[in-house]
């Protein structure tokens, strides 16, 4: 037993070293623009490039009209599926799970064939439509944590219910969904928004090819050019993904917590 | 309640249309694209084209980069998790590590390579300690970042931590009255492991492989910050294709996407067949 708890620690300790090590080089690497000591030179560089600043806006725009029409087109089928069409669950969860299979590069593939400007919806014809195109691309990429993020938070409520006690005080569907199923499903919606936001955010193939200006183009640019600016940009990559993670934990909580008072 | 199925269909409507338009159509495209000549017959020959070297290539080392980062980051994965679970350590040890997983398993893409480069690049911190300190010159031992090992290495940042997410449930599945029966029947750690625990985990732990092979294959992003395009993977060829026609046949490049289509088709289906098994015994 005790050497089985040696060997728990050895792997432990070798995790830590292989997971710590490059964010440590890269902190120190980020902190090295200025010849001979340390400082967060490359930081205020980064941060002070308008071109940071936009692509940086433009894909939280994008991850945010996202993450609104992924909800607004997963809630209600996930709640019909549940409620009145649970024949069709197999079927809507292999749809949802395609993202998975097709990856994504062969996707955005498949949308400059069919959406160019020569077609029956040119969608790439101008640069409003393909911002368009390019959200509709990361709902997609988006749809399998959304979907079984949502999923499961209409397991944890009693749907039927909640519905026919909505249904008899004489609400309407959408006041079903929005006002009495939504709030209750909230956390559960807010994890799989907080995943889709750190996927959206330096995502680089759909946007590399539909050429937007999103931040994941403006990273690979920035590394194909500068020496210690990418470094500062992992560092904040890192932290924008922790933060995302960290709140997901935070309104997971949250949840377990207020449910006795529902 | 009759009345509202028809209803009930129309509220699925939109998912449908939105999943035919953003998902169906355009792969459906690919896929009859890569079975047609370019007057629209039918024809094999462009399936066919895939087995030129330079493509199979392609393929190959996708391939082998894949299961090797799919493969040893299933091990290290499958470590880390016993080790918190039942490895007798600290019990805040075990909420950090999973945080971490969730932090460094979305952690991929460009910052990711950036943060290799900054490591085990020609300048990266480690491969200067090595030099400095231990007169150990990694570049001259033939070692680059931008090839199948350098890859591999930097793939399995985010491979450990999906594996470890996705065994720790599993590994707390394992009911530890099965553990205790067998002790009292006097079985060894050994055939406890042989005939109870391996037979109940092995489809979870060979479908995350699986599922970590596709992960890895249909990757770019880190691929493409860290070698450009010195490597030629098949993402990377396939992404030169879209964007110049490198191939100089629109067909052949459907019939590149179309191959992709069926590697990670077959390794996520067999994935969630063996998570669907898995789930029998992991309640």
């Amino acid at each position: 037993m005790r050497g089985a708890r040696f060997g728990s620690w050895l792997a432990l300790a070798l995790g830590v070293l292989y997971f710590l090590v490059p964010l440590i080089s890269t902190l120190e690497f980020s902190m090295r623009m200025k010849r001979g000591e340390y400082s967060f030179e490359a930081y205020r560089v980064v941060l002070g490039d308008p071109r940071f600043q936009q692509s940086f806006l433009y894909s939280t725009t994008l991850a945010l009209a996202t993450i609104v029409i992924g909800v607004l087109l997963v809630l209600p089928t996930a709640y019909i599926i549940r409620l009145r069409l649970p024949k069709l669950r197999p079927i809507v969860e292999f749809i949802t799970l395609l993202p998975l299979v097709v990856p994504a590069i062969v996707i955005v593939f498949g949308y400059l064939r069919i959406y160019n400007s020569s077609s029956f919806l040119p969608m790439t014809a101008s640069a409003r439509a393909t911002d368009l195109l390019l959200t509709f691309g990361y709902v997609t990429l988006s749809l399998p944590y959304m979907y079984r993020a949502v999923d499961s938070g209409l397991r944890a409520i009693d749907v039927r219910t909640l519905t026919e006690a909505a249904e008899s005080l004489g609400a309407g569907w959408p006041t079903i969904l929005f006002r009495v199923i939504l709030p209750n499903v909230r956390s559960a919606i807010l994890s799989g928004a907080f995943l889709t936001f750190a996927i959206v955010i330096g995502e680089f193939v759909f946007a590399s090819l539909l050429n937007r200006p999103a931040f994941g183009p403006y990273l690979q640019l920035v590394g194909a050019n500068r020496a210690y600016e990418p470094a500062a940009l992992a560092i904040i990559a890192f932290l924008v993904t922790w933060a995302c993670m960290g709140l997901i934990q935070v309104f997971g909580r949250g949840t377990r917590a207020s449910r006795p008072s529902l | 309640m009759r009345r509202s199925f028809p209803l009930a269909w129309l509220g699925l409507l939109p998912f449908l249309v939105f999943a035919i338009l953003f998902l169906l159509l355009p792969t459906a495209y690919l896929v009859i694209g890569s079975i047609q000549d370019p007057a629209g017959n039918f024809t094999l020959g462009n399936i066919a084209q895939l087995f030129q070297p330079n493509i199979l290539s392609a393929y190959w080392i996708s391939i082998r980069i894949s299961a090797a980062s799919a493969i040893i980051g299933g091990l290290l994965g499958f470590l880390l998790a016993y080790a918190v679970v039942l490895g007798g350590l600290p019990a805040w040890i075990r909420p950090t590590l999973l945080t971490f997983s969730g932090v460094a398993s979305n952690f991929a893409g460009i910052p990711l390579a950036f943060a290799f480069l900054a490591t085990l690049g020609r300048t990266g911190l480690v491969t200067w300690l090595l030099f400095t300190y231990f007169g150990f010159n990694l570049y001259a031992t033939g070692f680059n970042l931008l090839s199948f090992w350098g890859l591999t290495l930097t793939y399995l940042y985010f491979q450990i931590p999906l594996m470890v997410l996705i065994l720790t449930p599993a590994l707390d599945g394992l009911k530890k009255e099965w553990r205790e029966a067998s002790a009292i029947l006097g079985a060894s750690s050994w055939q406890y492991w042989r005939y109870i625990a391996l037979p109940v985990l092995w489809p979870s732990i060979l479908g995350t492989v699986l599922l970590l092979f596709a992960n890895s294959f249909g990757a770019v992003a880190t691929a493409y910050a860290l070698t450009g395009s010195s490597l030629n993977i098949v993402t990377i060829l396939l992404y030169a294709q879209i964007r110049g026609d490198v191939l100089h046949d629109p067909h052949l490049g459907y019939a590149l996407a179309l191959g992709m289509i069926v590697i990670t088709g077959l390794s996520n289906g067999a994935y969630l067949w063996l998570r669907a098994r898995s789930e029998r015994w992991l309640r």
